[in-house]
């Protein structure tokens, strides 16, 4: 008895060890499996391979594209749907498959992982800043040859310093979907409150401090002037304050730093004295993205340096109101931190796949009157009109946008006129922007926690620091 | 995980084997029967092999390799020593150092000290013991992001508790997490107040497997209670210290999620950038993974050679 039970027993071990090892081995094939790579889902070749040639009709194409709204905004989730739609209409071998992120589309830390794991949709979202990490990942196409006047018609009037950004040696790898330069963002609100002008935000930093004095007189844990010092914001903030009063942050040759000046100092010293002396930034430092936007948008902030889609992501996030703001150009206006976000197309798309994602870029954010530019159908879904942001248009274009711009526009455009009637020229950031950040977070964080920060040296740490890491290229 | 148990049957050589079969096939066979013996318990093992491999092994390995390579314009290539070369240069790396090594320190002061001390006093509570165990444990229940949160809120320089609370006494405001002086103490005390529940709770289950009888013998030898500590009590639970210490440094040296929360990484002028921290900035923040590698290396092997010290000291101490 005892033997048959062993034997059955066994068997019964046998079985249950070659179900448990034919379990995991699925299991990891299945963990195992690589990204979906571009001709694996369905689509059928046939199409020109000649890249100038139009997207072939037969041709089925399914595209991933990210950076499609989340539910949570219902309204432009809405859009993006029409917008397939329509785009169907002319192309109806092409499928569409959105995919969305709430929050940000693009996070560096989860954008850099999904770089490395070449997990990237078929046409995705980055920022201008990224072109350099995406293309050491090998991570996306060169469109030069599919991107022409019939692929995109409005291709004479998109600001060439935009396309530029998105170059690297002659070959174009993105097409922008918006742009912005910085300035000086004001709560009109608490102007007013304060005795200023809203219309006439400050120019200089001297009139910076002077307003930011007086607002934080207001009290009730009202602050005049906000800063980020962290999470390498603060080095972001200190270029753009450095660029609008002429100096910069990198030599010409880009190997050495150039932000130990007294340029450099002042952009220091003077948040030193509002911080300390003048007690008008609020005792709460160390900020980052974000804790800004929900100080002015609760009225407990002032002023700050921002962009105009902070605004969007205030009102639409936290419940701030557009008529609330105002922005002027960045204290200085000698120059100012310009960026964007646009779409790339995976490395390893078949040509195809490369002139579909190239014409969904084109309808949805490249033709003046459609897509994100149709600017009556925003009005009507209660978005937001009359930004001066995305910004890239030239000649016909602009003169065609701008106009049905502040025809339909949702938001007082006066409150950005002084924004918009002083163009500030851009400046790209510097070559490893996001290093060099890290360490001029240090300087500043230096001078708004430490009331005797010493600036020579922090300045002069930070030099080094900065030398250090550019030599190393 | 252990084999299944065989009758001695089972375990004795078989009877079928052929007549004037040679010592090479016999051992063959035995082996054979062996694996058949085994087949479960090595199925199931493979599981845990399987797991281990793909999701610390591997990637282990993999970290090696990437410690010495980089990738630029698509291509990956060998970088010798450069990622090393490369963090060593980075001024950060030694402040990272020199600020983990403080919350390790500081974090050994309070988180080894207190738990301990509570667990002392909780043992020698007769009633509502039960409660005081809930009471202590409670903050480990809470999700660590939670309690970063509400201690972020606390140390707030503006409108946080701990000023109110100087307030009432007179006290001048602190700048707690916003000064170079005090942010590495202020996440320590945090990341105590979060973490030493677990702890309290192991040293409490030692201490009552401690018995009765030694504390009865050392009061009859007339022992007050620090002697009582020093005589019966340290050397009682001396194997669970020693693996605790042991356990809380090598955390300790990891520290990320705290700092990241509480002072959003770097802090007033660096002063709580851990080497976990630094780790997170070159790999997710610069795209630079082989550099990446190369200090999660370090760190590796430092934290492996501090364990294997450790060992081999409390093994001599212990003979």
């Amino acid at each position: 008895m005892r033997s048959a039970g062993f034997r059955r027993n066994r068997r019964i071990d046998r079985t249950a060890a070659a179900a448990i090892v034919t379990v995991l081995a699925l299991t990891l094939a299945a963990c195992g499996t690589s990204s979906s790579s571009s001709d694996d889902d369905g689509d059928s070749g046939g199409g020109s391979s000649d890249p100038s040639a139009p997207l072939d009709p037969k041709a089925k194409v399914t595209l991933s594209i990210d950076c499609m709204p989340p539910a949570a905004k219902a309204a432009e989730l809405k859009e993006w749907n029409e917008d397939v739609k329509e785009f169907n209409k002319t192309y109806p071998n092409v499928k569409i498959n959105g995919k969305s992120t709430p929050g940000q589309c693009l996070e560096p830390p989860r954008f850099t992982a999904m770089l490395k794991a070449k997990s990237q949709p078929d046409v995705y979202y980055t920022y201008f800043t990224d072109l350099q990490q995406v293309l050491d990942n090998d991570g996306a196409e060169d469109i030069s040859a599919y991107v022409n006047d019939k692929s995109v018609p409005a291709l004479k009037d998109i600001d060439p310093n935009v396309l530029d950004v998105l170059k690297q040696d002659g070959k174009l790898y993105g097409l922008p979907t918006s742009n912005y330069t910085m300035g000086l963002l004001i709560n009109r609100k608490l102007f007013e409150e304060a005795g200023l002008d809203p219309n006439s935000p400050p120019t200089t930093w001297e009139e910076v401090r002077t307003a930011s004095d007086k607002i934080a007189e207001l009290g009730g844990g009202v602050s005049g002037f906000g800063e980020y010092s962290a999470g390498n914001n603060g080095g972001w903030h200190f270029t753009a304050s450095i660029y609008g009063l002429g100096g910069d942050v990198v030599d010409s040759t880009g190997k050495k730093a150039a932000f130990n000046t007294p340029l450099g100092k002042q952009v220091l010293e003077n948040l030193r004295a509002m911080r300390w002396d003048d007690d008008s930034m609020g005792k709460t430092q160390l900020l980052k993205w974000g804790d800004l936007q929900k100080q002015i948008a609760t009225d407990k902030l002032g002023m700050f340096l921002a962009a105009p889609d902070d605004i969007t992501y205030m009102v639409q996030q936290l419940g701030a109101k557009y008529e609330n703001f105002g922005m002027g150009p960045i204290p200085g206006a000698k120059a100012t931190l310009f960026g964007g976000n646009n779409y790339m197309i995976k490395k390893g798309s078949s040509p195809d796949k490369i002139k579909a994602g190239i014409a969904w870029q084109n309808f949805k954010f490249l033709t003046p009157g459609k897509g994100q530019f149709e600017w009556e159908r925003s009005k009507a879904d209660k978005l937001p009109v009359g930004l001066p942001q995305p910004n890239f248009w030239l000649g016909e274009s602009k003169a065609k946008d701008d106009a049905q711009r502040s025809e339909h526009a949702t938001m007082p455009v006066e409150n950005f006129k002084p924004f918009m009637d002083n163009p500030v020229k851009g400046k790209a950031e510097p070559p490893k922007a996001q290093e060099i950040y890290k360490i001029l977070d240090v300087a500043m964080s230096g001078v708004l926690t430490n009331e005797d920060a010493d600036i020579d040296k922090l300045l002069s740490t930070a030099e080094q620091q900065v030398n250090q890491v550019l030599a190393t290229q | 995980m252990s084999a299944p148990t065989l009758s001695k049957s089972e375990a004795t050589p078989s009877r079928t084997g052929r007549p004037g079969s040679n010592r090479t096939d016999s051992a063959r066979e035995e082996f054979m029967r062996s694996v058949r013996r085994n087949l479960s318990a090595h199925g199931f093992l493979i599981g845990a092999v399987l797991c281990f491999s793909f999701f610390s092994w591997y990637p282990m390995v993999r970290e090696f390799i990437l410690a010495f390579q980089k990738n630029e314009n698509g291509k990956t290539t060998w970088a010798g020593w450069s990622n090393l070369t490369y963090i060593f240069n980075d001024p950060a790396f030694w402040q990272a150092w020199r600020n983990t090594l403080l919350f390790t320190a500081l974090a050994l002061l309070l988180g080894f000290v207190v738990p301990f001390v509570i667990a002392v006093v909780l043992n020698e509570f007769r009633h509502g013991q039960g409660y005081l165990r809930l009471l202590v444990y409670l903050p480990v229940m809470l999700p660590p992001v939670a309690s970063v949160l509400l201690f972020k809120y606390f140390y707030d320089p503006g409108y946080g508790l701990f000023n109110r609370i100087l307030e009432v006494f007179g006290l001048p405001a602190q700048q707690w997490l916003q000064d170079t002086d005090t942010a590495m103490l202020s996440v320590v005390i945090a990341a105590t107040w979060m973490n030493m529940g677990g702890a309290t709770l192991i040293y409490l289950a030692a201490l009552q497997g401690i018995p009765g009888e030694l504390y009865e013998a050392a009061e009859l030898d007339g022992a007050g209670i620090l002697r009582k500590i020093w005589h019966v009590t340290i050397p009682q639970t001396k194997l669970i210290l020693s693996l605790m210490l042991l356990m809380q440094i090598i955390a300790t040296m990891q520290v990320f999620t705290e700092p990241f929360l509480l002072t959003n990484g770097a802090g007033p002028e660096g002063s709580t950038t851990t080497v976990v921290y630094l780790i997170y900035q070159y790999a997710f923040n610069f795209n630079n993974y082989g550099s990446a590698a190369a200090l999660g290396l370090v760190l590796l092997v430092l934290l492996a050679g501090f364990s294997a010290v450790y060992v081999r000291l409390s093994r001599s101490s212990e003979d």
